[in-house]
């Protein structure tokens, strides 16, 4: 097996990885830092991201009032401190980014352009017409090609953490080219991987978004934190479940049932306007958007597909000049997946799933309960998003934490020794694990298994929840993760073998799913993205508090609470559009 | 329509065969699919030993070029239907070493990426409590359609030079070389001049504008490389002209 050392490790080379390997530079050239990653950096999935990132700049606008639109379009569930941090932070680091050339959508004079947001009451969202994802990590990845500190490990998958003398000392790579094995040894390790919207079957999420930060560290007995709270995003495209960006309803789009009528002012979410009004009807929190889609859907006023029920996004009104400049994403996505233009005709959508409010458990300084491990973006919980996060925050979120993780993994590095003997001996019982699992005959095929937690999660987990529908997701979790460990592979070639990486991705996505569930039983309460019809309503008395699912060595996992920190913004009621 | 079309693929798989071989798979045919989604069929249902790289199947990644029928492809954004009756055929971006089935090297291309210096290179960093360097939108369009670069590597597979001269810096380098230039916040217009007016630069192509044609984005890298051209040869014209006109 061959082994290399670094002082820092990031896992991941999308938004949150790319700006945490650059902060570690920058908080000390002298460290070596390497970007370990499944695919090459920018076919990472922060490029899918459209609509924009929110940062307090202009004059009218103040951090309070994004500070307490997003605690109150988190359902209070968010930690105040780590929240008066980013907002702090955030127009900081969306300038670094737009110093390293990010290309903003420009105002006349030349200043950086910002448009309304869901949930947000005051336009703060940097956008780069409405592909601001995919600008934000070329920038990201074109910046961190100038400095030579910064290693890059291009797909290679990471299967496992090595932890000795309760420290992360590394990780176990697969070179997903040559089939090699290696020991990456370091002083710190930032998990950056994103989100693990795959154990879903109809999700945004790429194809690469297994979950796998989240199961490496749920493995060696880090938490996961706020795993039920699972982010439908209200339109996305039947079939493919491609996201329409929230950009086209912040430029003035409106949501339609199938008698033409807005349908958002019977669920208080205020009265319709011809222009768009911030907080109110379209511009309200996605949760609260993706519940209204069910309760229609319950009254029998949405449309019904091959695809499942739709409701209709229409942005005619917008005219081909907004259309053009600020959407033109919107309508090449419309014409190539949908076949129809926007510009005059109806976009069929849907509650899709988008994002993962919860994640591995770290502080505000990207520190998980693990010495040397750490963790940032959607792969983390900090948390600044708690039950429902609002759109815009978290690319924002990848930069300030990021950024934040980098530096306290830089700090970190410097301050401990190499590596110990036994954390290479773990690793050589990785690589005779991962060798045994080639040559494995006889067992079910993987997509089979994948495609059945698939069902199992949207039948049980979606947008309303019960006791017995989660009971009765657990229970095929738990086979599944049975039948996974003898399923076989077709492939038994060393050479770029996807098929190995598809299953252990599945592991992570059968840790991802388990949490979920558990999660979502303890917390016998309704809010924000978690809807429980057998507890509705919110109970503060109770659950005003971060759920912690931990790995139990058999069966399922143990789910502690642990008090949300409020600093100024006590608990309340989420109004939106009165 | 048809009930199924044929897919001829391209494999090779360097353990097990000395050579390259076609294999043939026969899938359902369905009017929503892309090519990704047959080849995606084929995986998940009939054989787990194809590989190929994908991810976020809208268009943006870049993950997933390959060669449908000879033209350098996303396989994402190309509908079946527009392929039939078939067979069709599938194999690894052309120009790129092929490490396994439809998966090519990009090595080569990351190398070339780095050293036209795709980044905002100025004399100085402005401290962020300055605010934003002013653009306005002219500007921002000046250099926006250079930026919309996937690094697809279609157009490397499209251009006949990159396959001749190896050296050739390539339509997406050089694309995204200009992009920085043209940007009003950067200062390494000169650094970069060099690196691409050297034969392997900007020199080697014949400007045969494939490259423009099969890219999915609209970069127009051909149109990139044809104003680098102009610019350096009325740079060479100065420097002879009025020597010293360029310090």
């Amino acid at each position: 097996m061959h082994s290399r050392e670094h002082d820092v490790l990031v896992i991941g080379g999308g938004g949150a990885g790319l700006r945490a390997a650059i902060a570690v530079v920058e908080a000390n050239p002298a460290l070596s830092v390497a970007v370990v990653s499944k695919v090459y950096p920018m076919r990472s999935h922060t490029v899918s991201a459209e609509g924009g990132a929110a940062a307090v700049i202009k004059s009218d606008d103040d951090l309070d009032a994004h500070a307490y639109d997003t605690i109150s379009g988190a359902d209070w569930l968010c930690d105040q401190d780590a929240v008066e941090a980013f907002v702090e932070e955030a127009p900081h680091e969306m300038l670094r980014l737009e110093h390293w050339g990010c290309p903003w959508s420009r105002t006349p004079d030349g200043h950086v352009g910002v448009r309304a947001f869901g949930g947000m009451k005051i336009k703060r969202t940097w956008f780069a017409a409405d592909k601001t994802g995919f600008h934000l990590l070329h920038t990201l990845f074109q910046t961190s090609l100038k400095y030579d500190q910064i290693v890059r490990y291009d797909e290679w998958f990471v299967t496992r953490l090595l932890v000795d003398g309760g420290r992360c000392q590394g990780v176990v790579a697969l070179e997903i080219a040559t089939g090699e094995v290696h020991a990456l040894l370091a002083k710190a390790v930032v998990l950056a991987t994103g989100g693990g919207g795959r154990v879903f079957p109809f999700t945004t999420n790429a194809s690469i978004k297994t979950g796998d930060g989240m199961g490496l560290a749920y493995r060696v007995d880090v938490p996961l934190k706020d795993m039920e709270f699972v982010q439908y995003h209200p339109t996305g495209l039947p079939f493919t479940g491609i996201l329409i960006t929230e950009a086209a309803r912040a430029e003035g789009g409106w949501l339609l049932n199938k008698d033409g009528y807005r349908y958002l002012q019977d669920y208080d979410l205020g009265k319709p306007e011809p222009e768009p009004v911030l907080r109110s009807m379209e511009l309200g929190p996605r949760d609260r958007l993706s519940q209204a889609f069910v309760k229609e859907v319950e009254k029998g006023q949405t449309i019904e597909t091959p695809h499942g029920h739709v409701v209709h996004l229409d942005i005619r009104h917008l005219g081909a000049r907004v259309i053009d400049t600020k959407l033109p994403f919107v309508r090449e996505l419309c014409r190539k997946y949908e076949h129809l233009d926007p510009l005059t005709e109806l976009i069929p959508v849907r509650p899709v799933v988008h994002y993962m409010m919860g994640g591995v458990d770290t502080d505000t300084l990207g520190a998980t309960t693990l010495p040397g491990l750490y963790a940032a973006g959607e792969t983390a919980c900090v948390s600044i998003n708690g039950a429902n996060r609002l759109g815009s925050n978290s690319l924002t979120e990848l930069l300030v934490f990021g950024a934040r993780a980098g530096k306290a993994a830089a700090a970190y590095a410097a301050s401990v020794r190499s590596s110990t003997p036994a954390a290479r001996t773990l690793a050589f019982d990785e690589e005779r694990r991962l060798r045994g699992m080639l040559g494995r005959r006889g067992g079910e095929r993987l997509s089979a298994l994948r495609t059945e937690m698939q069902r199992a999660m949207e039948a049980g987990v979606g947008i309303y929840r019960d006791a017995g529908g989660l009971e009765s997701a657990a229970a095929s979790i738990r086979d599944l993760q049975d039948r996974a460990r003898r399923a076989s592979l077709d492939d038994q070639s060393l050479t770029f073998n996807t098929e190995i990486v598809a299953l252990l991705e599945l592991d992570n996505l059968l840790d991802v799913a388990e949490t979920i569930i558990y999660s979502a039983l303890a917390r016998r309460e309704s809010r924000g993205a978690h809807q429980r019809t057998d507890h509705p309503g919110r109970d503060d008395e109770h659950f005003l508090a971060h759920s912690l699912a931990y790995r139990a060595p058999d069966g399922p996992p143990r789910v502690q609470l642990r008090p949300v920190t409020i600093t100024r913004w006590p608990p309340g009621e989420r109004v939106y559009g009165r | 329509m048809p009930e199924a079309v044929a897919i001829d693929i391209r494999r090779y798989r360097p353990e097990e065969e000395a050579e390259p071989h076609w294999q043939r798979y026969d899938v359902p045919f369905r009017r929503e699919w892309m090519v990704l989604d047959a080849l995606n069929y084929i995986k998940d249902e009939v054989d787990g030993t194809l590989a190929y790289r994908w991810s976020c199947r809208m268009g943006v990644c870049g993950s997933c070029g390959m060669m449908v029928n000879g033209q350098p492809t996303l396989t994402c954004a190309t509908y079946l239907e527009s392929l039939l009756p078939g067979p069709i055929r599938v194999e690894p971006l052309r120009g790129l070493p092929v490490i396994r089935d439809l998966v090519g090297e990009l090595s080569d291309f990351l190398a070339k990426l780095k050293r036209v210096k795709p980044w905002i290179e100025r004399e100085e960093e402005r401290p962020t409590a300055a605010g934003e360097y002013l653009q306005t939108p002219a500007e921002v369009a000046a250099y926006k359609q250079y930026a919309m670069c996937i690094n697809c590597l279609l157009c490397y597979a499209a251009c006949p030079i990159y396959e001749l001269e190896p050296e050739f810096l390539g339509p997406a380098a050089i694309a995204l070389a200009q992009r920085y230039n043209l940007d009003s916040r950067d200062e390494g217009h000169e650094e970069r001049m060099d690196v691409l007016s050297t034969h392997d630069g900007i020199w080697a192509c014949t400007f045969v504008g494939e490259c423009s044609t099969v890219c999915p984005k609209n970069v127009d890298p051909a149109g990139a490389i044809q104003r680098y051209k102009l610019e350096a040869a009325l740079d060479w014209a100065k420097s002879v002209v009025l020597p010293w006109g360029r310090q």
